[in-house]
């Protein structure tokens, strides 16, 4: 119980005003204290209604939430008093600055108002927002505006910290500004829950990854446990010439349907069983076979390809054409 | 619960976001104090003739315009609302352990002060034209108070619909309407020039109680339809800000 942070049990919600669709259906979900969670989907698979019912501004139809150990229906009060949340879209004043943003949401943590100007000034200085003066938000980049998000979700050392796709729409500098603003809060012992489109950054943050699909959780486990689901490691051969594709996939030593070929990249994919008699294997009779090779390398398969193989592929086998 | 004892502290720090707005955007303020009074000096001079009406337009049309301004006031208080909770920063307010109601408690506190605050300027403004209120200081504070109950109501229904409507679309939808209910009243016109049905809906209109209690009560000739500004504005108030709160509280739905 107490190295628990979040428990999620046949939590169902309805989309607003729909009869029979869910936008949950059942999920369950365990986030132990201190970890760092990435819930993995699609666009509608849920995972917003899911951080609107973790941080209390969504009731769930029926199941059980509980959230810091406090319920989110009939102790929302107390789980409030524990949780951070950085919404997909920035919860901020634009017509303010962002010292008086954080001072305000700090009197309303009632933390006082001294208090309230303190932690606003040290969390600017923290997210290297410290020179913004009075500038309003509005006038914020989109990293910057993400960042004082976050400074705000981090007012009072939350328990619980949700991150509703906090890297979507940044470019690659803001999304590194923030990935390691979150890697600093993990030694704090904060319990971060957060979701995302981006199979590399679940792999880059988090300790446990669910997947969810249409509501549900369909896969939960480490990065390196989801990949094993897709059937282990893989061998990557680059070809010099693309004509050779058709020959090459004959050569390896997996079933023709197996074998995953890009022909813009000249590239052939396939899952193996024994590491080093497949490379050897393949090496040797691309030489025999006389065909070219640019490169060729064993890897472990990524989360996109879990991810096609949970989601899309099973799916295209359930619904028959 | 807890959240009680921060219910004053937290609406204090809601009016107080809302008057750090104006403070960053004095030009907005201002214009919004000099809508009513263009209203005023065009229908005093430019198209007042005074239908019907006897003795000064301008003590006729002053009281009137004192009235059609707060009921304008509906819109501003749907735009901010609707703003809010579009730009997600209410969703930030909702799971903060903050007192429910401060978010609605700290629009009404700046609405309704903005609104004293133009009614000052427009009183200003209309002394200046020649309008003087003659009831003495006890019917003069009554009007006043008549004017901003009447707001009161306003603001509640401007919550309500925002909250119902959510979009800034609909917003448009009902500033388009709110100006024939607006005009729709005797505000600027006796209803008696008017043809017999529509002078029938003018009489009812809640907004033309409020405007001729307070027409008497600057006038110093009684307290006739007092009782009905009182009423009418009690009625919208029973209805809607229980349903305002029940909406908010309902977000989580």
């Amino acid at each position: 119980m107490a190295d628990t942070a979040i428990t999620v049990e046949k939590a169902r919600k309805k989309y607003g005003g729909t009869a029979d669709r869910y936008a949950l259906d059942g999920l369950d979900l365990t986030v132990a204290r201190g970890t760092v969670h990435a819930v993995l989907g699609p666009n509608g698979a849920g995972k917003t209604t899911l951080v609107r019912i973790l941080s209390t501004l969504l009731r769930p139809d029926s199941g059980r939430v509980e959230v810091a150990g406090h319920d989110v229906v009939r102790q929302a009060y107390d789980v409030r008093l524990r949780i951070g949340l950085l919404g997909q879209h920035a919860a901020l004043d634009e017509e303010l600055g962002g010292h008086q943003n954080l001072e305000m949401f700090g009197r309303l943590y009632h933390l006082g108002a001294r208090h309230a100007r303190v932690r606003a000034a040290e969390l600017l200085e923290r997210f290297g927002l410290a020179d913004t003066g009075r500038k309003p938000v509005k006038q914020y980049s989109g990293g910057m505006r993400r960042r004082l998000d976050l400074a705000a979700s981090l007012i009072t050392d939350p328990e619980v910290l949700f991150l509703d796709e906090p890297t979507t729409g940044l470019d690659p500098r803001g999304r590194a500004e923030v990935w390691s603003a979150v890697r600093s809060l993990v030694g704090g012992g904060t319990t971060v829950l957060l979701t995302t489109q981006y199979l590399e950054e679940a792999d880059q943050l988090a300790d446990r990854i669910s997947v969810v699909d249409a509501g549900r959780v369909i896969a939960d486990g480490t990065a390196d446990e989801l990949k094993a689901l897709t059937g282990g490691d893989r061998i990557d051969v680059v070809l010099r010439d693309a004509g050779h594709l058709g020959a090459a996939v004959a050569l390896l030593p997996v079933p023709k349907d197996d074998v995953r070929v890009d022909p813009d990249r000249r590239l052939l994919s396939a899952p193996v069983t024994d590491r080093m008699a497949a490379l050897s294997g393949v090496v040797r009779a691309l030489e025999e076979a006389g065909i070219e090779a640019e490169d060729v390398a064993l890897r472990r398969p990524t989360l996109d390809e879990v991810f096609l193989h949970l989601t899309g592929d099973d799916r295209r086998v359930k619904e028959p054409a | 619960m807890s959240m009680s004892t921060y219910a004053l502290t937290d609406s204090w720090t809601m009016t107080r976001r809302e008057l750090a707005h104006w403070a960053r955007q004095p030009v907005q303020v201002v214009v919004n104090l000099v809508f009513p009074v263009m209203l005023l000096l065009m229908f005093g001079y430019l198209i007042g003739g005074g239908r019907g009406v006897q003795g000064s337009y301008i003590d006729y049309v002053v009281p009137g315009m004192l009235a059609l301004t707060m009921a304008f006031g509906l819109e501003g208080t749907m735009i901010a609302v609707t703003q809010d909770l579009n730009k997600g920063v209410v969703d930030r307010f909702r799971s903060m352990p903050m007192a429910n109601g401060a978010v609605l408690v700290g629009r009404s506190v700046a609405d309704m002060l903005q609104s004293a605050l133009a009614l000052f300027v427009l009183m200003g403004v209309g002394y200046a034209l020649g309008w003087r209120a003659d009831g003495g200081p006890g019917a003069f504070l009554g009007a006043v108070g008549l004017l901003l109950f009447f707001r009161f109501a306003m603001l509640w229904i401007g919550i309500h619909l925002a909250l119902v409507a959510g979009k800034p679309e609909m917003v448009q939808a009902v500033q388009i309407l709110v100006w024939p209910i607006g005009f729709l009243s005797n505000a600027l016109a006796l209803p008696e020039t008017m043809p017999g049905w529509l002078g029938t809906v003018v009489e009812w209109n809640p907004m033309s109680h409020t405007a001729t209690a307070v027409r008497h009560l600057f006038g110093g000739t009684g307290t006739e339809h007092v009782a009905a500004a009182i009423v009418w504005p009690s009625v919208l108030l029973a209805v809607f800000f229980p349903l305002a709160v029940r909406r908010f509280a309902r977000l989580s739905r």
